[in-house]
């Protein structure tokens, strides 16, 4: 579903990814673990078509996404690490925006918003404006806008950085349930979410990848999920 | 992409981006400023004057605009970078074409909007006395074509930076820079051979010509150059999120 190869950024003489190669199966739930800086983000942001790669190439579903980006985007549902939201407008403004301008028949708009926010929990908010809203529903409503289009793959970058348990917990029963058909990447500093949502974990030190495997694998290898990013990355 | 498909999405765009301005007071406040400083200082000299016509109002209006405009434009893309929004925009199946014309647009259609409160100055003057309707039609012209120019001018300089405050200052500076330019009184101190080019490259120069109702096509076609050419600029910076 996803492959990258021998992705390389450079910004300015900056090395923030060295030459990272891996791909994703479909329906494969991944996680990015990695220290603050390590190039988690930039991944991501490269796979979303926000960055162009300095070298190397990201296959959307045998699309280039350099080259045929628009139907790769099409594809694909993005939360950036800073949930991205019009402040000024109100939830439901925002959600019908986002259907639009994602070109959603204006028949099947309607319901899809509905739908969307149902998944989401939505349904109180929906008349607020944004700027009004509490950072668990801030983080819901970016997931709303992710889903939106119904995309195969779906990238999140920390979605449940800034949450109590009870939302981390409700964001990843949500991820959860959209991975059963959707192909998910989603970065994380939380391993006891690693264990509980992911098929498969990378992790990324310095913009090189130097571990992946099923949570499990990686646990026995180093003796526990922690033990194994500390090892890896320190 | 199919060519209403393209334009449907700008039309998408241009609409949220639009309501922007209306969902904050800034829009209200932005067209109250405009329409009493403009009929303000125009009312005041107007009676004594005593002539039926327009004309010191559209010698006014390129000043006035030129705090206006780059204030429209300011946040239009500093705004996106700060908040984090750039990154939606940006990755959603759109082209940067789209985004900028869609954002130049609704710029233009807000300034429209708050010149066609101004329509009750030709309807009161038209009562009063004998208004010639040439050079009325042709002020309304220009200051449009003007106007767009200082927005095409500030929507590129706010997508170079985060900060709102410095896009409007530089913005300013720079519509301000564009619109003296080809003035009688800079002209006069530049050496004869760079005069004429600076009269041609002159905002200000054009807009004289059509505000008195000579409408030429040199100069439309001059504006229409003056606005692709920064539209054109700004999708280059977008397209290599080239901004600080």
């Amino acid at each position: 579903m996803i492959e990258i190869k021998n992705l390389t950024k450079k910004f300015d003489q900056n090395l923030a990814l060295d030459d990272i190669s891996f791909s994703v199966e479909k329906g494969e739930i991944l996680g990015f673990l990695g220290p603050n800086g390590a190039g988690k983000s930039t991944t991501m942001k490269i796979i979303a078509s926000f960055w162009l790669p300095t070298s190397g190439q990201v296959l959307i579903d045998g699309l280039d996404a350099s080259e045929d980006s628009l139907s790769a985007r099409k594809k694909i549902g993005y939360l950036p690490e800073t949930v991205p939201l019009y402040e000024d407008m109100r939830v439901f403004e925002y959600l019908k925006f986002i259907a639009e301008i994602r070109g959603l028949d204006k028949s099947k708009t309607k319901n899809r918003v509905k739908e969307v926010v149902s998944i989401c929990g939505l349904n109180k908010v929906l008349r607020q404006p944004i700027e009004e809203l509490s950072k668990g529903f801030r983080q819901r409503v970016g997931l709303a806008q992710a889903i939106m289009h119904s995309p195969d793959i779906l990238i999140l970058d920390e979605p449940t950085t800034g949450l109590d348990p009870n939302q981390i917990a409700e964001i990843r029963d949500l991820i959860k349930t959209i991975g059963r058909e959707k192909t998910v990447i989603f970065s994380t500093h939380i391993l006891s979410e690693v264990s509980a949502t992911c098929d498969r974990v990378i992790i990324i030190n310095c913009g090189k990848i130097v571990g992946q495997g099923s949570p499990a694998e990686l646990a026995d290898k180093y003796g526990g999920l922690e033990q194994a990013f500390r090892e890896l990355t320190v | 992409m199919k060519k209403s498909q393209y334009l449907k999405t700008i039309y998408i765009l241009f609409k949220k981006e639009l309501m922007g301005y209306f969902n904050s007071p800034i829009a209200y406040v932005f067209i109250g400023v405009f329409l009493v400083a403009g009929n303000w200082l125009f009312f005041n000299t107007f009676f004594l004057a005593a002539s039926a016509s327009m004309r010191s109002y559209f010698a006014l209006l390129p000043w006035i605009f030129l705090f206006l405009s780059p204030a429209i434009t300011m946040r239009l893309w500093a705004e996106e970078k700060k908040s984090g929004t750039i990154e939606l925009l940006l990755t959603l199946p759109i082209t940067d074409w789209q985004v900028v014309l869609a954002k130049f647009f609704s710029a233009l259609a807000f300034l429209s909007i708050s010149l066609l409160l101004t329509l009750t100055m030709p309807f009161s003057i038209a009562y009063l006395g004998n208004l010639d309707l040439g050079p009325v039609v042709g002020g309304y012209l220009g200051t449009l074509f003007l106007g767009g120019s200082y927005l095409a001018l500030g929507l590129f300089i706010s997508s170079l930076t985060k900060n709102q405050i410095i896009a409007f200052i530089i913005g300013l500076t720079a519509c301000f820079a564009a619109f003296i330019i080809g003035a009688d009184f800079v002209l006069a101190g530049a050496p004869g051979s760079l005069a004429p080019i600076m009269k041609f490259i002159g905002l200000g120069s054009h807009f004289n010509n059509i505000a008195r109702g000579i409408i030429d096509t040199k100069d439309i076609i001059y504006y229409i150059s003056f606005i692709f050419l920064f539209l054109w600029l700004n999708v280059r910076v977008i397209e290599n999120r080239a901004w600080k």
